[in-house]
């Protein structure tokens, strides 16, 4: 793999075709995005509901899209096919496992959410934990978490299309302006438009997005089982894998997980799983549906993206079986380019413009929803409950509005002026920082047994243990932040951090309430009611889906045959 | 306050709804049922082709537990208009 790496750099130009290429489509997004403002225009779009919100009105088709979207980052793109070609199945092949397992979790819950948000004009899971617990500073936990966990997720999406101008051949020892410049515009144009559409704008990109990365796996898929041969790409993956380190004596990776893995595997598959609906973007997108059915529908149609994934993967292996070269115009042998080079070697430049759009798109759609939900959860659990409490809607969405572009330059200048690594360690620790804030979210929707100060102990011990055993972790690349594998406290198993973290987070959080109830600490007021668990839709009224005898439900409609 | 009957699960239906959603979540973290090479499927290893046909599965388990629920629903919608008649 290192070859000869800067007779590789040097003789690198800039793939004119598949710039042409990229430069189309980015257009076309340009255009779709700032267009987005007028589509399905709201007659007052001067609320968070509506910037932040999309009027809280997509059906399942645009949910799926914009779900879709969201959660399948360019990153995920470029990061689970690179983990798979740099370490195998324990660090890249769980992501399949883990966005299977997350569906029949967001079917249980989500709908809960969804009914309490919308009754009570919750924007962010912060907005629920100050009504259900009464406690501000347990929801400015939850706030904070929130933030701090998407701004490094932003930041990776550039990670991803820095990969992708790389692979064009902009880059190298130049200019430093010049090499940064194409992504210092995609930035600028695409915080314009979020400025103006909110989040109609990556719902409406989100189509172009998913169409071009279908049809990029189906193609690259195709090829590579007739080119490549499956047998021989699953053969040449397990001899990698197998091979020996010469320096540690340890095996590059793991190509089946044998029993001293089966935990690590299970447990960040299940933790990735569980984490993945806390994060705001996801929160945000799941409110944007216009009712219940629409989640639990959207819950059994978003694994097709979960295949797609499965496939992208088998693209890191597929590179180890063309022996895709991973040096960079730096001359650094990167393995987060390898699903970019497999496509510039592989295939016409057109074609890899088209993988690479779908790719640099791909991190456009997920930017745009994570400042927009990090930017809601400044307004409503920071600005409005300690700045401005008098804010109007209209105020609430102009502070929004500004903080998702300072939230997006936030990002530029961290990527630009960083060391990529911290924003993956920063990643890494965002995991395992939202998932503590699980127990207040979902155990809040069911019960209000567990007291609100236990749960700010419990929050406040997991992101501690997090955060110390993240940074003890050691790997070849890195002195800290090397995995996010540690063994749990007091055994030999290896486990996902965020999962042991969550479960010192729970056991805390119950002990703690049994001794608080037991001093009858003060609860707080809940200011939600169990009916608000269930609501239904506006249309709908509280009436059943097929009782109300003229409009159907607007969610219900389609199924109902 | 107490949760009006109308929201509710009949038991039949929270426990075709429950299992629907457990097998797929069993299914995937229970490693040791598929961490195997064999049996291939077109050059696949077990490890490989088993999570990816989990992947359609659970879509149409999850689409069954909305069905369920969907049913329900409106048979229980029925019977609590029926009443009122």
């Amino acid at each position: 793999m290192s070859g000869h790496p800067v007779e590789l750099a040097a003789g690198t130009k800039v793939d004119g075709t598949a710039l042409g290429v990229l430069i189309f489509f980015f257009l076309v997004v340009s255009v779709g995005g700032f267009w987005a403002a007028r589509w399905r225009r709201a007659d007052s779009p001067h609320s968070l509901d509506e910037w932040g919100l999309g009027g809280r009105s997509f059906g399942t088709v645009i949910t799926w899209f914009l779900l879709g979207g969201d959660l399948y980052t360019a990153y995920t793109f470029i990061a689970v096919p690179a983990a798979m070609f740099a370490t195998g199945a324990v660090s890249g092949y769980f992501a399949v496992a883990y966005t299977i397992l997350v569906y029949p979790i967001i079917f249980i819950f989500m709908p809960r959410m969804w009914s309490v948000a919308h009754r009570n004009g919750y924007v962010t899971a912060a907005d629920f934990i100050r009504g259900r617990f009464d406690s501000k500073t347990l929801a400015l936990a939850v706030a904070i978490t929130g933030i701090l966990a998407t701004m490094p997720y932003i930041a990776l999406q550039l990670v991803g299309i820095q990969a992708i101008i790389d692979t064009i051949g902009i880059g190298g020892k130049g200019n430093a302006f010049v090499r940064d410049l194409p992504l210092l515009i995609a930035f600028a144009v695409l915080a314009a438009y979020t400025y103006s559409s909110g989040l109609r704008a990556p719902a409406l990109i989100a189509f172009v997005k998913d169409t071009l990365i279908y049809l990029v796996i189906a193609v690259a898929i195709i090829y590579v089982g007739v080119h490549t041969g499956f047998h021989h790409l699953f053969n040449a993956a397990q001899t990698k894998m197998a091979t020996k380190n010469p320096k540690t004596h340890a095996a590059t990776g793991v190509f089946v997980p044998a029993k001293n893995n089966y935990w690590a595997y299970a447990t960040l598959a299940f933790g990735s799983a569980l984490a993945l609906f806390m994060y705001p973007h996801s929160m945000t997108a799941v409110l944007s549906g216009r009712s219940r059915n629409v989640i639990r529908r959207n819950a059994a149609i978003l694994p097709t993206y979960s295949l797609m994934l499965g496939l992208l993967a088998l693209l890191g292996y597929a590179a180890i079986a063309e022996k895709t070269s991973v040096v960079g115009t730096d001359g650094k042998p990167n393995p987060q380019l390898a699903v970019p080079h497999f496509f510039r070697d592989q295939f016409p430049h057109w074609f890899a413009g088209v993988a690479y759009s779908a790719i640099a798109i791909g991190a456009l759609v997920p930017a745009a929803i994570m400042s927009i939900a990090a930017a809601n959860l400044f307004t409503r659990n920071i600005y409005r409950e300690f700045i401005a409490p008098g804010a109007t809607p209209k105020q609430e969405a102009t502070v929004s509005k500004i903080t998702s572009l300072v939230v997006k330059f936030g990002a530029l200048i961290f990527v630009l002026s960083l060391d990529k690594q911290n924003a993956i360690n920063l990643q890494l620790l965002g995991g395992v920082w939202i998932l503590q804030t699980f127990v207040s979210v979902v155990g809040g929707l069911y019960s209000r047994w567990l007291h609100r100060w236990a749960l700010l102990a419990g929050w406040a011990v997991g992101m501690v243990y997090g955060t110390v055993a993240a940074y003890h972790q050691k790997s070849a690349a890195t002195k800290h932040f090397g995995g996010s594998l540690a063994t749990f406290p007091y055994t030999h198993t290896k486990m996902y951090i965020a999962f042991s973290a969550l479960v010192l987070n729970i056991v805390v959080a119950v002990v703690l309430t049994l001794v608080l109830r037991a001093v009858r600490a003060p609860a707080g007021r809940d200011q939600t009611t169990d009916d608000d668990y269930y609501a239904e839709s506006d249309l709908a009224g509280d009436t059943l889906p097929g009782t109300e005898g003229g409009l159907p439900a607007p969610g219900a409609a389609t199924s109902r045959t | 306050m107490a949760t009006p009957a109308r929201y509710r699960l009949s038991a039949g239906a929270m426990v075709a709804v429950t299992i629907l959603l457990v097998i797929p979540i069993l299914a995937l973290v229970i490693v040791p049922i598929y961490a195997r090479k064999s049996p291939e499927l077109w050059g696949f290893p077990f490890f490989y082709w088993y999570q990816l046909l989990w992947v359609l599965l659970c879509g149409f388990f999850t689409w069954g537990a909305h069905l369920v629920i969907q049913r329900d629903r409106r048979t229980t919608g029925r019977d609590r208009a029926e009443v009122q008649r």
